[in-house]
């Protein structure tokens, strides 16, 4: 075991992390976010070593059945958890170097120091947990670090953000923890292994019951609709870094957790999972990205953006899933590698996307579109790099986003060898989604790129607007990197596909990981990223060597076309809002948008107008309609509860009282 | 059919195929402008009109309007390379295209949509109302047009099994009554709908006005001039030729080359040209009789062609 490369990696990157929570608590204010963010980065970089080597095939277990109470330890590493401790350990890395500069100017805390490279820490235990507790206790560490993390603002929107993310992750915490006891009382065992030998024979009913819960509890972490609403609180109102940790990182943890207890442990189960997960799925990609599609806010409009994908690579978990059920093990290894793929892509695009928000929030202490804009000029580092990651997240050629979109629809597009009518009228739905998805997509990531980035800014701060430090600027760079990788050479990541999905227990792995590598073929359809982007750029670069022959002249600058009025101003522009109105109108009947228009009349003459004030929002629907009722209700139920508990003592000796007089009536009509 | 397929005769294909659609598409624009004049009861400026403006625009001051940059200046050069990396992947003239293996269906869906979403950069870079709701708008319908692009895509391709043009165009050449098919039938008006929703004619958007309340193409390029706008004319003008020719491809594939020969090819090439000819015709004597949605109205036309997509991809679904 000592020569195990995965453990030795491991051991590195505990050792780091431990390290980096002592920097943080020893060192002095000025070199405290240095020390911990380098810390911190080795930890990330030693774990995606980890990580790669478990996706290179090898595997590592260990196991301390006396370390912690009540299980015990055991942790065990294989492709499937490698797949997400190689993207974790990135995130975290990269984050963690722009997390230098960012703490640095942003207050460095000394409690928050010490338990961002906890949080890493857990984020990179949760995908090697190989029991029930040990998972528990990893995955509410990662929610109470991360919880702290978020709250590290001021104000009532960190405040509400904390809360609403504290109640529905421990709601998720109580799901996942009821399903997976559930399953181990049932498997009388609890670590995975064993779960994984006894399940076959337990009863149907109460694998459904679990899958249920774990879907519901994974989900909520995946930000599942509904489930989804602390993820546009939570996301804006954490530190850049921390949003692109738990946006990149930690989100697709829930997703890991259902593929680990789905297939792996439950080896696949009933057809109707999968179609439930599929069209969760479905509609968390369509509902996250018509938010993000008029969103204003540009983290919040990240952080829509990460529902969306999500979704996307929760439809493509319920697709292997649907085919796997239904005998056809190849499809259901690609729908599978098409989701792990995405997840990985997801990282690289929203790493980075989340790490230019926090450099434009830094600069202009707003993240409001409507008030940004010209970036380009102040910022211009920043602004290629997050139109790079732009062009992936709107899955354009060119992108990160592309492939993995592409062989999930690949998948899908050879679905019609499924037989079932349910399937059948599934599966376009599947498609349907996925292209009302990218197709909205494009849209939301022109508007945050074009109002956000280009044009005259449209505020006094966004004019004033500085590059961000270069250690932000390097972090930014390497998420950069990656996500030019995706772009171009995703087949790299076949082999590597074809491992983690064979660990997952779907047969068809290797086959699958096969058809990845190299260029991406997929039963008969291939698509060649590095060509299509190559093609075009040789184009365009023959095109203005051709143009540069023709036109003789110099290049002039001109002044815009006025209209014939004087200058044009910044308030003339186009604005994030103006943008998506067209949009929103479309899509009204889904959003239900809020718009308050306040006429103040002139105290003289009621046809002469003082003032006129327009205020317009677009809420989320579905936590208006879901949540705010169900808040309500306990609330109303807590009042409710205050006549029957009124602070009287005698009146609680008497409920004590009449307690025991009960029990002891119901124990003697029992005997 | 899994590896790349470059020989010296699929290079021949692609770059007959590119040098076809860069020469012929200002000519196609000025054919639709001739017929909509005769129809008109105008003269109209003859088919070579289109060419005459390029190159006259070629001739002029390339200008950068203050405070434009990179998106900007290089969205036309992106329109046109797009363009061109089509019209070497589409089967037009023959099948077996050098670039057909590597850039598929989805690939050159998604290859057009970069493009517009370069172009409403650009829009929205040069800080003029008519920029950004160019831009709004145009994206707007894009993004709306998407969905039935990929169903149609999804359609065609669920039968054959492969989203790779070659295949589906081969596979349809070879037998004609797959285009008769209910899918086929449902998946070629649905994308028909969205080639004039993707290329701005009527009743989506009408090329030949410049009036505030309804440009949409058009108020994204206004600040455009001289070879800029020449690139920007040809690259809309290719879009439209691509379009109409991966159309026809896709359901009259009839005389596409499928051999080796040369022969072959250039009856292709003439038959491309002739299908590309008349449905231009077909669709400028159509927006004779045609006025312009308003704005809001399209999204439900985008709508029931999604609905068509839908049905198509049910009809390749259940109808064996």
């Amino acid at each position: 075991m000592s020569a195990n490369p995965v453990g030795v990696s491991f051991a590195v990157a505990g050792g780091f992390v431990l390290v980096a929570v002592i920097a943080a608590l020893a060192c002095p204010p000025r070199a405290r976010a240095a020390a911990v963010g380098a810390f911190t980065a080795a930890g990330g970089a030693a774990g995606a070593v980890a990580g790669g080597f478990a996706l290179a095939g090898h595997t590592w277990s260990a196991q301390a059945p006396d370390l912690l109470p009540l299980g015990g330890l055991y942790l065990r590493i294989d492709a499937l958890a490698g797949v997400f401790v190689a993207v974790t350990g990135v995130v975290v890395a990269v984050a963690a170097i722009y997390g230098i500069g960012y703490f640095r100017e942003h207050g460095s805390n000394r409690v928050v120091q010490a338990i961002w490279p906890c949080f890493a820490l857990a984020l990179l235990l949760v995908p090697i947990a190989a029991s029930v507790s040990t998972l528990l206790y990893a995955w509410e560490l990662m929610a109470l670090t991360s919880l702290v993390l978020v709250c590290t603002g001021h104000g009532a929107e960190t405040l509400s953000a904390g809360v609403w993310y504290a109640v529905l992750t421990h709601l998720g915490l109580v799901a996942v923890l009821a399903g997976l006891v559930w399953l181990a009382a049932a498997t009388h065992t609890e670590t995975f292994a064993g779960i994984a030998a006894a399940s076959p024979g337990i009863s149907p009913s109460v694998k459904g019951f679990v899958f249920v819960l774990v879907l519901a509890g994974f989900g909520s972490k995946a930000g599942m609709v509904p489930l989804h609403a602390w993820l546009p609180r939570a996301h804006p109102e954490a530190p850049s870094p921390v949003s692109a940790v738990m946006s990149a990182a930690m989100v697709n943890l829930g997703v890991y957790g259902l593929i680990r207890v789905g297939f792996d442990l439950l080896h696949g189960g009933s057809r109707w999972w999968w179609l439930t997960a599929l069209l969760l799925g479905a509609l968390s990609a369509v509902y996250g990205i018509i938010q993000a599609a008029v969103a204003t806010d540009l983290k919040r409009l990240l952080a829509y953006s990460t529902v969306e994908n999500l979704g996307l690579i929760l439809l493509a978990v319920g697709a292997a899933g649907i085919f796997q059920d239904s005998g056809q093990p190849l499809l259901a290894a690609l729908a599978l590698a098409a989701g792990l793929l995405h997840a990985a892509t997801h990282g690289a695009f929203k790493t980075l996307l989340f790490l230019g928000a926090g450099s434009v929030l830094h600069a202009t202490g707003t993240r409001d579109l409507d008030e940004l804009g010209g970036l380009r000029t102040r910022m211009p580092v920043t602004s290629a790099l997050f139109a790079l990651g732009a062009i992936g997240a709107a899955a354009l050629p060119g992108g990160a986003g592309f492939p993995s979109e592409w062989l999930l629809l690949q998948s899908l597009i050879h679905g019609r060898a499924v037989p079932g009518a349910t399937v059948l009228v599934m599966l376009p739905v599947a498609v349907g989604a996925v292209a009302l998805s990218a197709g909205l997509a494009v849209a939301t990531f022109v508007k945050a790129v074009g109002t956000g980035f280009l044009a005259k800014p449209r505020s006094l701060a966004a004019d004033h607007a500085r590059e961000a430090p270069v250690t932000m600027l390097a972090g930014m760079s390497l998420a950069g990197l990656g996500c030019a990788g995706f772009a171009l050479v995703p087949g790299l990541a076949g082999p590597a596909l074809g491992r983690a999905v064979a660990a997952s227990g779907l047969a068809g792995g290797q086959v699958a990981g096969s058809e990845v590598a190299g260029r991406l073929t997929a039963l008969g359809s291939a698509l060649s990223p590095l060509l299509v982007v190559g093609a075009v750029v040789l184009a365009a670069v023959i095109l203005r060597a051709a143009l540069a022959l023709v036109v003789r002249t110099p290049r002039r600058a001109a002044v815009l076309w006025d209209c014939g009025a004087p200058t044009l101003t910044a308030r003339m522009e186009y604005t994030a809002t103006s943008f998506a109105e067209p949009l929103q109108r479309v899509f009204d009947d889904v959003l239900a948008p809020e718009s308050d228009l306040d006429v103040t009349p002139h105290e003289e003459s009621a046809y002469l107008i003082e003032r006129v004030a327009y205020a317009r929002a677009v809420p989320d629907r579905i936590e208006h309609r879901l949540y705010l009722p169900v808040i309500h209700t306990v609330r109303r139920a807590g009042r409710a509860a205050g006549i029957v508990a009124n602070g009287s003592v005698h009146r609680y000796l008497g409920y004590g009282f009449s307690a025991v007089i009960v029990l002891l009536v119901v124990l003697a009509a029992a005997r | 059919m899994n590896t790349l397929d470059i020989t010296a005769h699929t290079l021949t294909v692609s770059a007959i195929q590119v040098i076809a659609v860069a020469l012929g598409a200002p000519l196609l624009v000025g054919l639709m402008r001739q017929v909509k004049a005769r129809m008109e009861g105008r003269a109209g400026g003859g088919m070579l009109q289109s060419w005459r403006d390029t190159l006259k625009l070629l001739r002029k001051e390339p200008l950068s309007p203050d405070g434009t940059g990179p998106a900007f200046r290089t969205a036309p050069l992106v329109g046109v390379a797009v363009g061109a990396v089509a019209a070497g992947a589409i089967p037009l003239a023959a099948t077996a295209t050098a670039l057909g293996t590597g850039v598929d269906l989805i690939a050159v869906v998604g290859l057009l949509a970069l493009a517009s979403a370069w172009l409403a950069l650009a829009g929205l870079d040069t800080a003029t109302a008519f920029g950004g709701m160019g831009a709004s708008r145009e994206m707007t319908i894009a993004a709306l047009a998407e969905p039935t692009v990929l169903m149609a895509v999804f359609a065609l391709s669920a039968r054959v099994g492969s989203t790779n043009l070659p295949a589906i165009v081969a596979a349809g050449a070879a037998d004609g009554s797959r285009l008769a098919s209910p899918a086929s039938l449902l998946a070629a008006v649905a994308l028909a709908v969205v080639v004039l929703a993707e290329t701005g004619r009527l009743p989506v958007d009408n090329p030949s006005t410049h009036l505030e309340l309804t440009m949409v193409h058009e108020a994204m390029v206004l600040e455009y001039s001289g070879p800029d706008l020449a690139m920007v004319e040809l690259g809309a003008a290719m879009r439209l030729t691509i379009l109409l020719g991966l159309w026809s491809s896709l359901f009259i594939p009839f005389g596409i080359a499928t051999g080796t020969g040369l022969g072959p090819l250039a009856l292709g090439l003439l038959v491309f040209a002739a299908k590309v000819a008349v449905l231009g015709t077909v669709l400028a004597a159509g927006e004779v009789f045609m006025a312009k949605l308003r704005l809001f109205r399209v999204p439900e036309l985008l709508a029931g062609s999604f609905l068509l997509g839908v049905l198509a991809v049910a009809a390749s679904f259940f109808l064996n």
